[in-house]
């Protein structure tokens, strides 16, 4: 009975359905950087670039036009830190070095450690502030009941659109005091 | 493996040989078996998910808190979505290719029949896990049948484990169902039945199996981040590790998008058996339905962000994927006119299969035009996450999906089980359903347009009326579907007119040349196909 069936091979065929069940599952986690540089190339998620860039060449400041940059801060659910900037509104010529100056101060009565993770709206600006210095690039360590005063140097690259007039940046502080302590200390390592 | 396949042929001198009681269920291979199991227990499902339907309706029937807490609330929407999409729709149409399958292409079993039984019979299990995680203390699931993180990693309770472990062996049962369909359609035609020659259902059957192999993977992906970040300090999905939340809706609805065609392409193909059938004319169009189909399953991969048009996408973005969402009306409406040019100048009579299957197509094209209206990026801000989402994909899946799979039970309930599904009934089944059906989710619309969002168990006050409507229609539908069981349990039970081997007048396939009942085994020497077979 078994000829009138011309066998064709079903092991072949299934393990090449298998190799591609394999390649898919690898491609949900290759997923993973491809979106991290991406969204680090198209600012598509607001992320900036949190590692300290070269300095401005003060011969490129772009006087002829000012960005409006608007600072927002703002503790994760449960964490309770005050956090503010000083300024809240920023008008600076593209390429000018500017510092501004955020606050943190810890009201418990133990020594905790946050993060703080910048986000910029709209994204398409992400790519174009630089920072030169932040408090960002490390995680802060604040002992009970102790306040900081924390900089950050930063200028916005000459070559931002001029369409893009004003931008939000976001300071989104998370309470990193367990994964410190367990040495799982995270800074953002994208490049 | 082709040692397996051939264990078949030893039967062939007595044909219906087989274990009786309980061991022939559990160690079944055989293609008829198997597809009864996973259609008995898609239906069951499907009164387990449609019971958590109703509780949420009775809660919703007057504002205020009446019935349950807002958490086992939750727990409700979740489970009764992951039940429905992964209980009751996917198994229904695993079942039917099981069943249909092989006969309609004229080989005697699935390919890999062993894998068969495995396949089904681990999907009870998940099922027991994900519904027994409720008994757990802070209750099962109730992020919503889409796992959300960080719902589902920083504020879930631990029976996030359970979920996970249960989506994943739900994932490993499609996965084997699809390579089994595959490898059964590409080797085990009969002579003469190409590729252009397989009727509709077959045809949608394998370009879905292959969006099964291209996605339930990368669900399994999705579920095991979430389990890695909830329990194993990994931050995919959590800002303060580094990771991005809104990279969890990427993932899984890259996933989720072709997941909503994986249950509807099976639907087109019942359809286009039906229609012609009862309109007593070939298919209209069959090549361009073909065609349709694979530019439907293809285009399913470049819309997944029309989810997620509020998280803040360039605008760049939310054009592309509107563009490409509206897009996909054009296959959609290739098909739907397709089936009315099939009807046009038919000989049509209105048995419950056709009667179903009509229905589906005029309540398939309202949640078509529906999903239109939410691809438009602008005015999906104020229509995201309301009732008109709700709306939306109940028309689609339930009127859709679930309506298709009844038109088919219908269609072939006499090849099953050799006697004609009690027409009264039936007739009585639909009328009460599409009346139902449509005070259930038509209002769902106007409530969603006026800002009702969805899973909330309580609202605003001027919500009531149409609440208290849709709850109505809720029961009336849930009540009806007992009247379905009552029809295939009388056809179960070998009561009613017995079925002639081809017993709609119209139909064509390879199914209606074997016996009703269809023997035990069908087709150990292949048919010869001559002709094209629509």
């Amino acid at each position: 009975m078994s000829e009138q069936h011309s066998k064709p091979d079903n092991s072949k065929m299934i393990t090449r359905l298998l190799a591609s069940v394999v390649l898919m599952f690898a491609f949900g986690f290759a997923l993973v950087p491809l979106y991290e540089k991406f969204c680090e190339v198209t600012g598509f998620n607001g992320r900036t670039n949190n590692s300290a860039a070269a300095g401005s060449d003060g011969n490129l400041v772009d006087t002829t036009r000012l960005v409006t940059i608007e600072f927002h801060t703002r503790v994760n659910r449960g964490l309770p830190w005050e956090f503010s900037s000083e300024v809240r509104r920023l008008q600076v010529h593209p390429g000018e070095t500017t510092t501004v100056n955020f606050t943190a101060s810890n009201h418990t009565n133990r020594d905790m450690t946050g993060q703080a993770l910048p986000s910029v709206a709209p994204g398409e600006a992400a790519p174009y502030l630089l920072k030169t210095e932040c408090f960002c690039f490390q995680n802060q360590p604040l002992a009970a009941g102790d306040t900081a005063v924390m900089p950050m140097q930063f200028y916005v690259d000459p070559d931002i659109p001029n369409h893009i007039r004003t931008f939000t940046l976001s300071y989104m502080m998370y309470d990193m005091t367990e994964a410190a302590a367990q040495g799982r200390v995270v800074v953002d390592t994208s490049e | 493996m082709s040692t397996v396949v051939d264990t078949h042929h030893e039967h062939d001198d007595h044909h219906d040989h087989k274990p009786t009681g309980i061991k022939r269920w559990l160690f079944t291979t055989n293609h008829k078996d198997i597809g009864s199991l996973y259609l008995l227990f898609s239906f069951l499902m499907f009164f387990a998910g449609g019971t958590m339907a109703l509780v949420i309706r009775a809660e919703l029937f007057q504002p205020g808190m009446q019935i349950v807490d807002p958490h086992f609330f939750n727990q409700m929407t979740t489970m009764h979505g992951l039940i429905m999409v992964f209980g009751a729709v996917m198994p229904a149409f695993t079942g039917l290719a099981n069943w249909m399958i092989p006969m309609m292409i004229g080989a005697p079993d699935m390919a890999l029949p062993r894998m068969n039984n495995w396949s089904f019979w681990i999907l009870p299990f998940a099922f027991i896990i994900m519904l027994s995680s409720m008994l757990m203390p802070g209750g099962g699931p109730a992020f919503g049948w889409t796992f959300y993180a960080p719902l589902s990693t920083t504020y879930s309770t631990d029976s996030t484990a359970l979920f996970v472990f249960a989506i994943h062996i739900m994932g490993i049962s499609s996965i084997m169902g699809a390579i089994n369909v595959i490898v059964t359609i590409m080797n085990m035609r009969a002579p003469g039945m190409t590729y252009m020659r397989m009727p509709l259902f077959v045809w949608t059957w394998f370009i879905t199996a292959f969006l099964l192999i291209a996605v339930m993977p990368v669900l399994a992906g999705v579920v095991t981040m979430v389990l890695t970040d909830k329990y194993f300090a990994t931050s995919f999905f959590d800002a303060a590790g580094g990771g991005d939340p809104v990279l969890f809706q990427h993932l899984f609805w890259f996933f989720g998008h072709p997941e909503v065609y994986i249950m509807i392409l099976p639907s087109f193909g019942i359809v286009s058996a039906i229609i012609p059938a009862f309109a007593r004319k070939p298919l209209f169009g069959y090549a361009s339905m073909v065609y349709a189909t694979a530019a439907i399953a293809g285009l399913s991969f470049l819309v997944w962000a029309h989810h997620m048009f509020t998280t803040g996408m360039p605008v760049f973005a939310s054009l592309f994927f509107m563009y490409m969402t509206m897009l996909i009306a054009v296959p959609t409406g290739v098909k739907i006119f397709n089936w009315v040019s099939t009807m046009w100048r038919g000989s049509m009579t209105f048995e419950p299969p056709m009667l179903f299957a009509l229905a589906f197509v005029i309540l398939f094209t309202i949640g078509g035009f529906s999903g239109i209206m939410l691809a438009i990026t602008p005015v999906d801000f104020q229509y995201h996450d309301t009732y008109f989402v709700v709306a939306h994909f109940h028309y689609v899946l339930v009127s859709g999906a679930v309506f298709s799979i009844m038109a088919a039970a219908y269609y072939w309930l006499p090849k099953w089980s050799g006697f004609m599904p009690d027409e009264g009934l039936a007739k009585l089944h639909f009328w009460c359903s599409v009346i139902s059906v449509n005070i259930l989710f038509f209002p769902m619309h106007f409530v969603g347009l006026a800002g009702m969002p969805r899973r909330i168990p309580d609202y605003a006050l001027q919500f009531a009326d149409i609440n208290a409507i849709v709850s109505v229609g809720a029961f009336l539908f849930g009540f009806s579907q007992l009247i379905f069981l009552a029809v295939v349990v009388k056809c179960m039970a070998k009561k009613g007119q017995a079925a002639v081997a081809k017993p709609w007048e119209g139909a064509e396939g390879l199914e209606w040349d074997v016996p009703s009942p269809a023997p035990y085994h069908t087709f150990d020497t292949p048919p010869k196909i001559e002709a094209p077979i629509r």
